[in-house]
């Protein structure tokens, strides 16, 4: 009588209005993915349709022509495994540092952490241009020096979902309880506070898996060959492919995302269960 | 502290080439050449298109988060479509270059499927889709999935209880959304608005996978210059375009700081 | 239902006819769960009752169905004889106050205090002066233009609850307006409410689990139980005439002994006790004793002091029976009982509830 729905969110939109927009917009977004199927079903210039390319492909287990795919899609591994190291070894004990015995530095820390969402790729690669001129003198032009760079650019990323997680653990507290029961910082550090974060760490670390094999435009500009780059060569011989490993692609990344959106739902459900405790205490 | 200066380092020195030349001197030659006819229209060309998918993109997104609200976070529905907003926004890229060539290309599904049911030849005047119009349309469709990423929280904040204070107060639904939850979230979609603008005015992989040829907007101007140094035979053509963006990425962000203070007056 | 009605004469007369607010017969489901089960209450014009009960008892669903901000399933809402249940909430002409602190934060104190009035489409200056006066009314004159993010939880539920009043409804409704202030702010803000209500007369429908509070604040408490209400009656009947041990159990301390019902007395420990219901039927039983009906005596039940503990105004101190069973007792803080002392103790012999010993009170909620 007053527009409520059921769970008395009163702002909330009724179930025809949420099923009209969301299918609306839902069937306009799904045309793109539809049509790469489509492109890659097509048989030929006759017409019709079959799964010949999607056999093909996976027949010939990546050889001949498919061979520098494989190669980039290495190289975007390596590059992805390099630059979570980075975020790990650099990032994550910075963080704790600042948060435990810097605080004040906090500020300085988010906005250097978030700058890089403010330069466009494209401004860096500029940048990095000469940069890279004497890193390639000093460290040899391997595939692998993108990863400072890429470094960089998922620092928002890494730092905001591994931020997340920190504002909902009380280090401080841990922390001290550790130190009071004996131990110093390096077990602190690995022992009570790692396994805490897990989720946040992990999560960050898909980001930075999604976002290094998604990267195009550094690795195009500085002449480096990653999974990007690959594709957009392939499509030029063999558009039909390109449209398959896209696809794929994006399933992959999709799965990633998803498992990094059911890293942060349990998370939720412990703390409502501890605070019930803590209510029946 | 030495990681911040292992990260500091290497980002000064990004914005360092940007604002200086690289024999390292500050040359008017080089600002000088953003004042020229054809780099004016590329950024007004990379405007309009930011513009344009930002405001739509903005509008679209913020329609889903509406329908969204009665969902539970947790559940299916959400969780499904934050993934699939990540991967659009965050990682398609390419990818979606080569979507719309499926679906709008010359041999697109959507093209081929109007040109045989009813005649209709979109490409009438021309092949539109390696051009800044043609970006229009990927660029919406990775700017929806951002607005939905962004703006979601803001609209999760809005309490039940502010619908039901203004309920018991004598107040009508549209007093709800116009008096309450629209000034409320005012500074958060105008936010997201200038964050999917810089997101548009930086975004280069899709449009360079489009178009080859040509450098229609800002990005691909500096693919341009950064491939051929004599290009309207000024050097560092690219130094002085980054700079060109960076400017306007400043504009945009002090415009979100403004803001931001501004909403301040009533947020903690 | 044993409600004795006893009206209390009001301390200063509604200053204008009160409303009178009848819930009969109302049911409210959630997805097969019954939150109302057939629920009863009527508010007299003028009067504060509060809504006492352990959490998920059905109080905010019985305030929020008033409100209109949950439908009913089944039985009669009337406002003055007038029945609401097809009347949108806007229409009803309720002040509410909300648990959660729910200014919006867009606006300052004042513009959220002169809300309901532009709703009302009352004229600027009139408009200001009236948020003004409702304002002062409850101490926060000089902060008009605070926003709720400058205002402390106390502040911003005073705020609320002059910007509830401030449009003069039929009723006040609030939901656990103090449960998320701290203990001393909690006392203040009661008193002031009370001090409020009685003055306007206004009728108000109070909702809380803390039974200090419900003792404090209303005319008659009504003590819900699983969508019900258990019993109705003032402050004082509730405390010295509790219907049921759940009663006892839920206004103030007690202690719950097995005991045997035989012609309207009840037994315990050899002990003959007079029944608050006369009519129980015979059989085994838990009585519902008051710490403080029962005292240390030169001999009785002998018992060992297990602990003691100093309230400020009184002692409480916990014994244990022959039998392992344990009691506490309420009494002066010049006795002063050493932990492993033997003592005698004895009941007073005021009257007691009891419930028949089975399922029932195993079932039996806490809070
Ligand atoms: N919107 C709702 N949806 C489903 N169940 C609800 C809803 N609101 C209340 N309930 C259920 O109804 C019962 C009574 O709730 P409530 O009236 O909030 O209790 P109280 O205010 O006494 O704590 C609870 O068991 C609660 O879980
Ligand atoms: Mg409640």
């Amino acid at each position: 009588m007053t527009g409520l729905t059921a769970n008395g969110v009163a702002h909330a939109p009724s179930r025809t209005v949420r099923t009209i927009i969301l299918g609306l917009i839902g069937v306009i977004f799904a045309v793109p993915i539809v049509a790469m199927i489509e492109f890659t079903l097509r048989a030929g210039l006759v017409g019709g349709y079959n799964v010949d390319r999607w056999v093909a492909l996976f027949q010939s287990g990546f050889t001949g022509v498919y061979r520098p795919v494989l190669v980039a899609l290495g190289n975007s591994v390596a590059l992805a495994v390099g630059t979570v190291l980075i975020v790990l070894l650099l990032l994550v004990p910075t963080m704790l540092l600042v948060h435990i015995r810097f605080p004040r530095l906090r500020r300085v820390l988010e906005f250097t952490c978030i700058l890089p969402i403010t330069i466009p790729a494209i401004v860096l690669v500029v940048g990095l241009a000469p940069v890279y001129a004497i890193v390639a003198r000093m460290l040899g032009s391997g595939v692998w020096t993108l990863a400072f760079a890429y470094g960089i650019t998922v620092l928002p990323f890494a730092y905001r979902a591994i931020q997340s997680n920190l504002d909902g653990v009380d280090v401080k507290t841990l922390t001290e309880a550790a130190r009071t029961l004996g131990a110093g910082w390096g077990r602190v550090l690995l022992w009570v506070l790692v396994p805490n974060l897990r989720r946040g760490i992990l999560a960050g670390a898909f980001i930075v898996v999604a976002v290094v094999l998604g990267e195009f435009t550094i690795a195009s500009l500085l002449n480096r060959v990653n999974l990007q780059t690959a594709l957009v060569v392939v499509s030029k011989v063999d558009p039909y492919t390109a449209v398959i490993l896209s696809l794929l692609a994006l399933a992959f990344a999709f799965l990633l995302l998803l498992v990094i959106g059911r890293l942060g739902a349990p998370r939720t459900r412990t703390s409502r269960r501890r605070t019930n405790v803590k209510g029946q205490a | 502290m030495y990681v911040l200066l292992f990260l500091a380092v290497p980002t000064l020195i990004a914005i360092g080439t940007g604002f200086f030349d690289n024999t390292g001197a500050f040359t008017l030659v080089t600002v000088a050449a953003l004042g020229d006819p054809v780099v004016l229209t590329t950024f007004f060309n990379s405007f309009w298109l930011s513009a344009l998918t930002a405001v739509v993109g903005a509008v679209v997104g913020a329609a889903v988060c509406y329908a969204l609200l009665g969902a539970r976070p947790d559940g299916p529905l959400r969780t499904t479509i934050d993934s699939l907003s990540g991967v659009l926004a965050q990682f398609g890229g390419v990818m979606l270059a080569f979507a719309f060539v499926a679906t709008i290309g010359i041999q697109g599904m959507v093209t081929l499927y109007l040109r045989d049911t009813f005649g209709l030849d979109i490409f009438e005047n021309g092949v539109w889709l390696y051009s800044t119009t043609g970006l229009i349309l990927p660029y919406i469709y990775f700017q929806v999935p951002l607005m939905i990423i962004t703006f979601m929280p803001a609209l999760q904040a809005l309490k039940p209880q502010w619908a039901e204070a203004n309920a018991t107060l004598g107040g009508s639904t549209a007093s709800y959304w116009f008096r309450i939850a629209f000034p409320v979230l005012a500074p958060s979609f105008i936010g997201s608005l200038l964050l999917l603008f810089a997101n548009a005015f930086s975004s280069y992989a899709t449009a360079a996978a489009l178009v080859s040829q040509g450098s229609q907007i800002v990005p691909l101007q500096i693919r341009a210059a950064l491939t051929s140094e004599t290009l309207l035979g000024r050097e560092n053509l690219a130094g002085a375009l980054a700079l060109g963006m960076i400017v306007v990425m400043a504009v945009v962000m002090l415009g979100y700081s403004a803001l931001q203070s501004r909403a301040a007056r009533w947020q903690q | 239902m044993n409600s004795q009605k006893l009206k209390v004469q009001q301390p200063t007369a509604p200053t204008r006819p009160g409303t009178v607010v009848e819930f009969v017969g109302v049911v409210k489901e959630f997805s097969g769960m019954r939150a109302l089960d057939g629920f009863n209450l009527s508010l007299h014009a003028g009067e504060c009752v509060a809504l006492l009960g352990p959490s998920g008892s059905g109080k905010t669903t019985a305030l929020r169905v008033l409100a209109g901000l949950e439908s009913t399933d089944a039985g009669s809402i009337t406002i003055d004889g007038i029945d609401v249940s097809a009347l949108a909430t806007s229409k009803r002409d309720m002040g509410m106050v909300f648990q959660s602190y729910s200014l919006f934060p867009h606006l300052s104190a004042g513009e959220n205090v002169e809300f309901g009035l532009r709703m009302r489409k009352i004229k600027p200056a009139e408009r200001r002066r009236r948020a003004a006066a409702s304002l002062a009314m409850v101490g926060l004159d000089d902060h008009f233009d605070r926003f709720a993010h400058q205002l402390s939880g106390g502040q911003q539920q005073r705020v609320a609850l002059a910007r509830a009043l401030v449009t003069e409804p039929r009723v006040l409704l609030l939901d656990e307006p103090l449960s998320a202030l701290d203990a001393k702010v909690r006392v203040q803000l009661r008193d002031e409410i009370r001090r409020i209500q009685t003055e306007l007369g206004i009728t108000t429908l109070f909702v809380t689990h803390d039974q200090d509070e419900a003792l404090a604040i209303a005319d008659r408490v009504a003590v819900m139980r699983a969508g019900n209400i258990e019993q109705v009656g003032t402050p004082e009947e509730l405390y010295s005439r509790p219907a049921t041990p759940f009663i006892a159990d839920f206004v103030g301390l007690s202690n719950r002994i097995d005991g045997l019902v035989r012609s309207a007395w009840a037994e315990v420990y050899g002990t003959s006790l007079a029944l608050i219901d006369p009519s129980t039927p015979d059989g085994p039983v838990t009585v519902s004793i008051r710490p403080e009906d029962i005292e240390f005596a030169a001999e009785g039940l002998a018992a060992t002091v297990v602990a003691s503990s100093f309230l400020g105004s009184l002692r409480r101190t916990t014994v244990r029976l022959g039998d392992g069973t344990i009691l506490f007792l309420q009494h002066g803080v010049r006795v002063h009982p050493r932990a492993g002392e033997s003592v005698y103790v004895i009941f007073t012999g005021a009257p007691v509830s009891t419930e028949p010993v089975g399922p029932a009170s195993v079932a039996q909620q806490q809070y």
